[in-house]
């Protein structure tokens, strides 16, 4: 006799994500097991753990957490999971830390692609490995279709530091040279131009990239690092406004030395935007005393993301709430102000 | 970049001011119509390097500024009724109406969206036919091309979703009442380049006769802007008063004739509100009868709007060039971008946006 074997119907296969992904159950377990472990797998994740239990790290430890809400989620140069993992790493590569472990939490709308998931999740190891950091532990949780824009992730990480400087703003000098690693304004153009589907003849890719080996050479090469600061959101002026008042000095910086793209500056005029405020994710400035500002930028052109470092201004004075300076082209010093909300396109 | 960094070339705007202070033997008064000129004059700094006796007054040519606060209002109305999804160029979303914006409206759940062109919008009403699509068509002779183009489309398709909420203005009329008010100043003008590339400047012939003025077509760049200056500072030194062309890369004396045959086959030539100034006669646009049907005013009945203007706000001042935004006693205090009193602080090209944003003096 044919031995029989009860066994209950459990739809196996989906092509989008269903509230039953977020639930708990088996199928959670299907879409961890499918997408997510194969992709993030490392030693201290396949503990399974409630939480991750980490080696003891020699150094002081820094943290940090970010979310990332992005449309379109593929974008020319990234998508939201190297972006997820970049902004992470970064923030702690801004604190002379060096990247170690980062969580990994997406929260998924109904209906999202589960080939999608899959793309982001692959993208964010690819990432993750090129900045040397695992990811260790994480979450899912689906919402209600129309409850959500697809996909959010939350990343946090932690890093070491493994050196006695002090990098913040509260350091920054007066003399101290001002130094970015690469050109300006190029993820939140190439978003833009995507999001609006406005079709420009020269393709502008985002910036999205992991700063971690530049600031790592940097470091091991001994610079007095007075202050990092990578430029996202408000780009290059609202980084620099914020951290003059931080610092209470005064900055100059040249118009001339701005490394602008022709693309990217011909969308800005076009679009009536400035590319000193637009948003940047492979970019940072530095702080370094003037003296060691050539050998600085040198040791920055030798990474793929930083061939165009250069010296774009000096920190000039003190200056009780702070004040960041342009020289425009034409010799005249304006001010710079932080702008009220988002720019937006004008109308002619 | 070609055909931009040769305008932008910092050794040849040297030659232009160190031409225009050999040239300038009296103060004079110029006005830059446009408010995209107004801006890359502060952007760059170009007025701090001219002769101190060259005064530039910020004259009524941004778009935002000058959108009368009814129609802010109009706008508001309508964007708030369900089932519309409401279109506009990005600047007009911070302009405060009576009571609020449309980017605080967005916020409460309108479906507002920013648009790049009004063919945008069309595209959007065949895209969403159970919805109905507003678009808010403002600006001067430069925008108003595309607007036509829309409603000329929209009644070919018979594209009955699909509607505007017309404010379009036109530069000449406005020249001509700065010039015949008693309180005129204005000795010179740069005329706005982006409006001449489609009207031309046939218009402004017997503007420059009439008043004995020069009018000089000028361009956008610093160069263009120097040099402009500097053909208007020769002609006001030559006791001369002729319509030039600066920016002859991009105007001609006819203008786009299409685009202009369009404008006529779309819209009337109306007497208009402009925020600031009052009624200006013969200076508006509105869609003809024939386009009825798409006029969000007419399928939009919005009833009896009361609007209420700040009674702080002097941009009508400024718009005439009669108050410099930083003599303004609420600049910079009561009025900010965050909390602006009046359009002049909202927009990109308003004159007290500029100056809040590139003249901040916080010693």
């Amino acid at each position: 006799m044919t031995e029989f074997q009860l066994n209950c119907p459990l739809p196996l296969q989906y092509d989008q994500i269903v509230m039953a992904h977020g639930g708990g159950g088996r199928m959670m377990q299907q879409l961890l097991d499918s997408i997510i472990r194969p992709a993030f797998s490392n030693d201290i994740l396949e503990q399974q753990h409630d939480s991750a239990v980490l080696p003891p790290a020699a150094g002081r430890l820094a943290f940090t957490t970010d979310s990332y809400v992005i449309k379109p989620l593929f974008f020319k140069g990234g998508d939201i999971g190297k972006l997820a993992v970049c902004g992470t790493v970064n923030d702690l590569s801004m604190s002379g830390a060096r990247p170690l472990y980062i969580s990994c939490s997406f929260i998924i709308e109904e209906g999202f692609a589960i080939e999608d998931l899959r793309r982001i999740a692959q993208s964010m190891r690819d990432t993750a490995q090129q900045a040397g950091v695992d990811i260790v532990t994480g979450d899912t949780k689906v919402v209600e279709h129309g409850k959500g824009d697809g996909l959010y992730i939350n990343t946090a990480g932690i890093g070491i530091i493994e050196h006695a400087q002090t990098i913040n703003p509260g350091n920054i000098q007066i003399g101290d040279a001002i130094i970015v690693n690469s050109d300006l304004g190029r993820h939140g153009i190439a978003i833009m131009l995507q999001r609006e589907g406005l079709d420009f003849n020269s393709p502008i890719e985002s910036d999205c990239a992991s700063l971690t080996a530049p600031i790592q050479d940097l470091l091991a090469s001994g610079f007095d690092i007075h202050c990092l600061r990578d430029l996202t959101r408000g780009g290059l002026s609202s980084c620099l406004i914020e951290l003059a008042g931080s610092a209470g000095k005064q900055f100059n910086i040249m118009e001339n030395n701005l490394p602008v793209r022709d693309e990217v500056r011909s969308a800005c005029d076009l679009l009536g935007f400035d590319p000193l405020y637009i948003a940047n994710e492979g970019c940072f400035v530095l702080f370094v005393p003037q003296a060691q500002a050539k050998a600085a930028i040198e040791t920055l052109q030798a990474h793929p993301n930083s061939r165009q470092a250069l010296q774009i201004g000096t920190v000039t004075d003190f200056h009780s709430q702070g004040r960041v300076t342009l020289q425009t082209a034409l010799g005249i010093d304006r001010v710079l102000e932080l702008i009220s909300g988002e720019q937006l396109p004008r109308i002619c | 970049m070609k055909f931009v960094d040769e305008y932008r070339d910092p050794r040849t705007a040297r030659k232009l001011v160190d031409a225009i202070r050999a040239a300038t033997r009296r103060p004079w008064n110029i006005m830059e119509v446009c408010g995209g000129q107004t801006h890359s004059i502060i952007k760059h700094g170009l007025d701090q390097l001219l002769p101190e006796s060259i005064n530039l007054i910020h004259g009524p040519g941004c778009p935002v500024c000058v959108t009368p606060l009814k129609y802010i209002d109009k706008a508001l109305a309508i964007a708030a009724q369900d089932n519309v999804i409401f279109c506009s160029f990005g600047d007009m979303l911070r302009v405060p109406g009576s009571h609020q914006d449309l980017l605080s409206l967005k916020a409460q759940g309108a479906d507002i969206r920013i648009v790049y062109s009004p063919l945008d919008a069309l595209k959007l009403a065949q895209q969403n036919p159970d919805r109905d699509v507003v678009f808010f068509g403002v600006g001067f002779e430069t925008t108003a091309p595309t607007t036509a183009m829309a409603a000329y489309q929209a009644r070919q398709l018979k594209l009955a979703n699909f509607s505007l909420l017309i404010c379009h203005v036109r530069v000449p009329p406005v020249m001509e009442v700065l010039l015949s008010s008693t309180d005129n100043t204005v000795q010179g003008f740069l005329g706005a380049g982006h409006v001449c590339s489609i009207m031309g400047f046939h218009e402004y012939l017997p503007l420059a006769k009439k008043f004995r003025i020069p009018i000089v077509i000028t361009g956008f760049e610093p160069v263009d802007i120097l040099q402009g200056l500097y053909l208007c500072i020769k002609q006001l030194e030559e006791n001369r008063h002729e319509v030039e062309n600066q920016y002859q890369r991009i105007v001609t004396q006819a203008g786009n004739q299409p685009a202009q045959q369009l404008l006529q086959q779309v819209f009337d030539v109306v007497d208009q509100n402009w925020r600031g100034l009052g009624i200006i006669p013969r200076s508006g646009l509105t869609l003809k009868a024939d386009y009825a049907a798409w006029n969000a005013e007419q399928r939009f009945p919005v009833g009896a709007i009361e609007t209420i203007e700040p009674s702080a706000c002097r941009s009508g001042e400024v718009l005439q060039g009669l108050l410099k935004p930083e003599a303004c006693p609420e600049f910079g205090k009561n009025c900010t971008p965050e909390h602006p009193l009046g359009a002049t602080m909202v927009s990109s090209e308003g004159a007290c946006a500029a100056y809040y944003r590139y003249r901040s003096h916080n010693d």
